[in-house]
């Protein structure tokens, strides 16, 4: 759920044949390649989606980044600069699977610098201690796992493979960001404060990361037709919720939610769902760091363009150098 | 005679607070470089260098003998008992600023620790072999920016060359020495930092002609940052983050 709200393209006119045969390929389990023919809407919205999702990595960088400089200890810093450091490995691999639709990383890149294109509503929270690293591991990235895991199988080939490499690092990620907090939920009361305050500002933003409910939801059917969506989202955020609640439990925090309780019949967690209000103004843009993330990575754009102009204009001349001494 | 703990544990401190000062300016620049690739590659030299930090500081607090570890050395020690060169201190600025101080450094950085590959005392000649292989790449990328940047645009090259003039001013001092790389040489554990100034004005005189750059020609070096007597103001601070929490929460486990 880096990527929320994915809207369907769907273009009747092509309710044809080779559609049919498309989706007949889909439901056998086979995997879509670039090279493939397949339906403009499947195209336009895979790249609305995996865009969205490399935009997440890009701008999920900055709320971490913003503690490597005050990590408490070398072994914490160098873990999370590590762990920032594949986030951008991993936008690194998603627009390479996106350019393989057929657009470039530069153009997504404009796309999300003029708001054409959205990233996950998660990463307009600020992080404001140490305990927000371990919050983001555990919690966002525990969101994140969620998805991405059922995402390995998805129909786009290039996609899927991308994920199961993202996977595997996430794992690591949500891991260490648990051990943050255990560390933090037995330590001083300071920092079990901090743990705490860290677990209440993240809970429902993290809920909202699945999107919401699948019954207001009108763009899942096509996206699990195409298996772009593997799973519904409140199925998700149950999933979720009775895995992480018993992990605060063993922590020692609260979850902030006086209505959570165990419902035997259903085998899972009754739960508060998040305030929908919030959520639609984050995602319009009054989120509490949107303005300050898009302007983070406008000016990482702007400000290093004569670099990239610069080592582009040297191979330039390097290859007429080439090109002159081979003549 | 044996080199004295002093001098050694000195020495530890300059190598250690080289690339953890270093390392914690290159951190700044996560999320924000010009390029993906670019912030991958900062982001990856930091890591090496805050490895490095690691052992070197450890290794400082074992032969110091008061009990002190990595973390107690990086963040609970003030201004002046740092002992890093002032080059690395210097903030980022643009990209172009970022990148010539790494190239200083990185090409003093890979003499010095080839010659300490060699070093009479094994435990920093293993740390030095390690580091070696992993500042050979820092210097190869590091002087192919420089040169593809100082010979890419108009834009690319003034601005190197602006970087190349704020910093040349901050490279004398890698090669200070005073007594304590005296005694060090003697007893075969480090080599003086004068002695390899030569090999690093060959390579710099190299790289800089094929970059279009010109070495400024005025010799004078700020200085005072290795023997601790001096930083810039830009030292406290980039302790004031790094240290901040360890400093409002005394004794705590992070």
């Amino acid at each position: 759920m880096y990527a929320q709200l994915i809207k369907a393209d769907t273009t009747p006119s092509e309710n044809t044949a080779r559609a049919e045969d498309f989706q007949r390929r889909i439901d056998a389990g086979e995997k879509i390649e670039p090279k493939d023919w397949m339906p403009e809407g499947y195209r336009r919205t895979l790249i609305r989606q995996i865009g969205q999702h490399a935009h997440s990595e890009i701008v999920g960088q900055l709320p971490e980044g913003n503690w490597i400089s005050r990590a408490p200890t070398l072994e914490r810093k160098t873990i999370l600069l590590a762990k920032v450091q594949d986030e951008a490995g991993h936008g690194l691999y998603l627009y390479c699977a996106a350019e393989t639709l057929g657009i470039s990383r530069d153009e997504m890149t404009e796309m999300l610098l003029d708001e054409r294109m959205k990233y996950s509503s998660i990463f307009n929270y600020p992080t404001l201690t140490w305990a927000d690293m371990g919050a983001v591991g555990w919690l966002v990235d525990g969101a994140a796992i969620m998805n991405q895991v059922p995402l390995q199988r998805t129909s786009y080939g290039p996609y899927a493979r991308a994920m199961i490499r993202i996977c595997k690092e996430e794992s690591f990620h949500q891991r260490q960001g648990f051990d943050i907090m255990n560390r933090l939920a037995n330590g001083t009361e300071a920092q079990k404060t901090m743990a705490q305050n860290a677990l209440d500002r993240f809970w429902y933003p993290s809920l909202m990361m699945f999107g919401p409910s699948d019954s207001d939801s009108v763009h899942s059917e096509q996206n699990m037709a195409w298996k772009i969506k593997m799973n519904g989202n409140d199925e998700l955020r149950q999933k979720f919720v009775d895995l992480t609640v018993p992990q605060a439990e063993y922590l020692g925090l609260k979850v902030p939610d006086d209505t959570l309780c165990w419902n035997e019949d259903k085998g899972g967690y009754d739960f508060a769902g998040p305030d929908w209000g919030e959520f639609f103004d984050v995602i319009k843009g009054n989120g509490p760091c949107n303005r300050e993330r898009l302007e983070a990575r406008r000016k990482a754009w702007d400000e290093g363009a004569w670099v990239r102009d610069g080592l582009l204009a040297h191979a330039e001349k390097k290859a007429r150098r080439a090109a002159q001494e081979a003549a | 005679m044996t080199v004295s703990t002093d001098a050694l544990f000195q020495c530890l401190l300059r190598l250690g607070d080289n690339t953890l000062i270093l390392g914690q300016r290159l951190g700044e620049w996560c999320g924000h470089a010009p390029a993906l690739e670019e912030d991958i590659a900062l982001a990856n030299t930091a890591l090496d260098l805050m490895g490095q930090t690691r052992h070197w500081l450890t290794l400082a607090g074992e032969v110091e003998g008061k009990g002190r570890s990595e973390d107690d050395l990086a963040m609970l020690r003030d201004v002046w008992d740092f002992r890093n060169v002032l080059l690395v201190e210097q903030p980022n600025r643009d990209y172009g600023h970022t990148l010539m101080r790494q190239f200083l450094f990185d090409h003093y950085h890979l003499l010095m620790l080839r010659g300490l590959s060699e070093s009479a005392d094994s435990r920093l000649g293993d740390i030095a072999a390690k580091s070696v292989k992993e500042v050979t790449y820092h210097a190869e990328r590091s002087a192919e920016l420089i040169i593809a940047l100082g010979d890419g645009t108009e834009e690319s090259h003034m601005r190197m060359q602006e970087a190349l003039d704020r910093l040349f001013p901050f490279a004398g001092e890698l090669f200070e020495t005073d007594a304590i790389d005296e005694d060090l040489a003697q007893h075969g554990i480090a080599p003086l930092p004068s002695s390899l100034r030569p090999a690093f004005e060959a390579q710099l005189d190299i790289v800089l002609a094929e970059a279009t750059l010109s070495k400024p020609t005025d010799s004078f070096a700020h200085k005072g940052g290795r023997t601790g007597f001096r930083h810039t103001e830009h030292l406290g601070h980039l302790l004031a983050s790094m240290q901040w929490l360890q400093r409002a929460y005394p004794g705590a486990q992070w």
